[in-house]
């Protein structure tokens, strides 16, 4: 018995990508089937994917004690490269095919407001909770405010600026957060704050700027929402790295003296 | 034929990474500064083109398409592949820093939204479910 569970485990982690497609796929259905019963339709199929899929990596993250969620176990680790960077990138870009440019044009000069509204509010957020947590050093607040942007605005701001490695683990803690609470909280905000439109979805990628925050999250809200909020979205991480360590560091280190 | 989109998509997106990672090294900072965005941009240019010529057959243009469809699915398996662990074990400031900047920026929504005139309508009921 064990030898056949070894095999199919040395098959499963041999073809990982198409065990990663078939394991996605049960996954898919069984969240449009809890959607359609459970909730009438009312909470998105992909929404609850995209939840069970945090599920997944809380386990996996427990279970294997690594970085890379459930794809840290060896059968899944094709789901690590399903998920990972270069095919999510690929996917979103090929949302675009069908975008209405006439309404990007429309929403352009908002979502160019929305990218700089975004990156000044984050960092403005996460160094005043820095300070109130008593980082009260300018390097710190600005690493920590970098993690509010992005889990990668964060540690590149605190290794331009020098930020001790416990500050930029933090950094990166509260970048996760926003992308996870952006990833399964959007549906439930996108009524309130009228996120079902393509300006709004842009203006929503500028403000939030966490690409897969922001990729998962109009997913699971509504699909043809997210070529509009991925582009703004995209920008978002570069701009955060350009100004955290310069001007916004600066200006922080003016306030505190 | 199929291949003819996948590849068009791919060179959107070769292209764009370039832009995106030389822009970076322009302005001095170690990160790609909006490749997707620039690939998208390139590839709405010359799909409409494509199209516009006929060159775009529909069989090539199903080699997009597919991936667009393939996206959701995808993002699951960005979700399951997360560090959710670190996250929740980030501590107190982490988690007030993550959830206030959600927050406040879910607030500004509204606001920008005015921006550019009134707000748009909202995109009409999909009559048919949508294809994942």
């Amino acid at each position: 018995m064990t030898q056949i569970l070894d095999l199919l485990a040395d098959v499963m982690s041999r073809y990982g990508l198409i065990t990663a497609f078939a394991i996605v796929g049960i996954t898919v259905w069984v969240s449009y089937q809890l959607s359609a019963r459970l909730t009438r339709g009312k909470l998105h199929g992909s929404a609850i994917a995209i939840m069970l899929g945090l599920l997944a990596a809380y386990v996996g993250g427990v279970v294997t004690g690594g970085s890379r969620g459930i794809a840290d176990l060896e059968v899944l680790a094709g789901i690590g490269l399903m998920g990972g960077g270069m095919l999510r990138d690929f996917a979103i870009i090929a949302t675009a095919f069908g975008v209405d440019t006439r309404e990007l044009a429309r929403a352009g000069a908002a979502g160019v407001i929305s990218l700089f509204t975004g990156v000044f509010v984050s960092f403005a957020i996460g160094a005043t909770v820095a300070y109130a947590f008593g980082y009260t050093d300018p390097v710190s607040m600005t690493t920590i405010g970098g993690g509010a942007a992005t889990y990668i605005v964060g540690p590149v701001t605190g290794a331009a600026i020098g930020a001790s490695s416990d500050v930029i683990a933090l950094s990166i803690a509260a970048g996760l957060i926003k992308s996870m609470l952006v990833m399964a909280g959007t549906p439930f905000v996108a009524p309130f704050i009228g996120l079902n439109n393509p300006r709004s979805a842009m203006i929503y990628g500028g403000l939030m700027g966490t690409t897969s925050g922001v990729a998962g999250g109009l997913a699971a809200t509504d699909e043809r929402l997210v070529p509009y909020g991925a582009m703004t979205a995209t920008f978002y991480t570069g701009l955060g790295a350009l100004l955290g360590p310069s001007v916004i560091f600066l200006f922080i280190r003016a306030i505190m003296g | 034929m199929v291949i003819y989109g996948v590849a068009l998509l791919a060179g959107c997106m070769l292209v764009g990474a370039f832009i995106g990672e030389l822009i970076g090294l322009l302005i001095g900072i170690d990160a790609n500064v909006g490749g997707v965005g620039i690939s998208m941009l390139l590839l709405i240019l010359v799909a409409a083109k494509g199209r516009a010529s006929g060159r775009l057959r529909p069989i090539s243009a199903t080699g997009i398409t597919f991936w667009s469809g393939i996206y959701i699915p995808i993002v699951v398996a960005m979700a399951a592949s997360q560090n959710v662990v670190a996250a929740v074990r980030g501590g107190t400031a982490a988690v007030v820093a993550g959830v206030l900047a959600v927050v406040v920026s879910c607030a500004l929504v509204p606001l920008l939204s005015r921006i550019g005139g009134e707000r748009p309508p909202p995109l009409p009921d999909p009559d048919v479910e949508q294809g994942v």
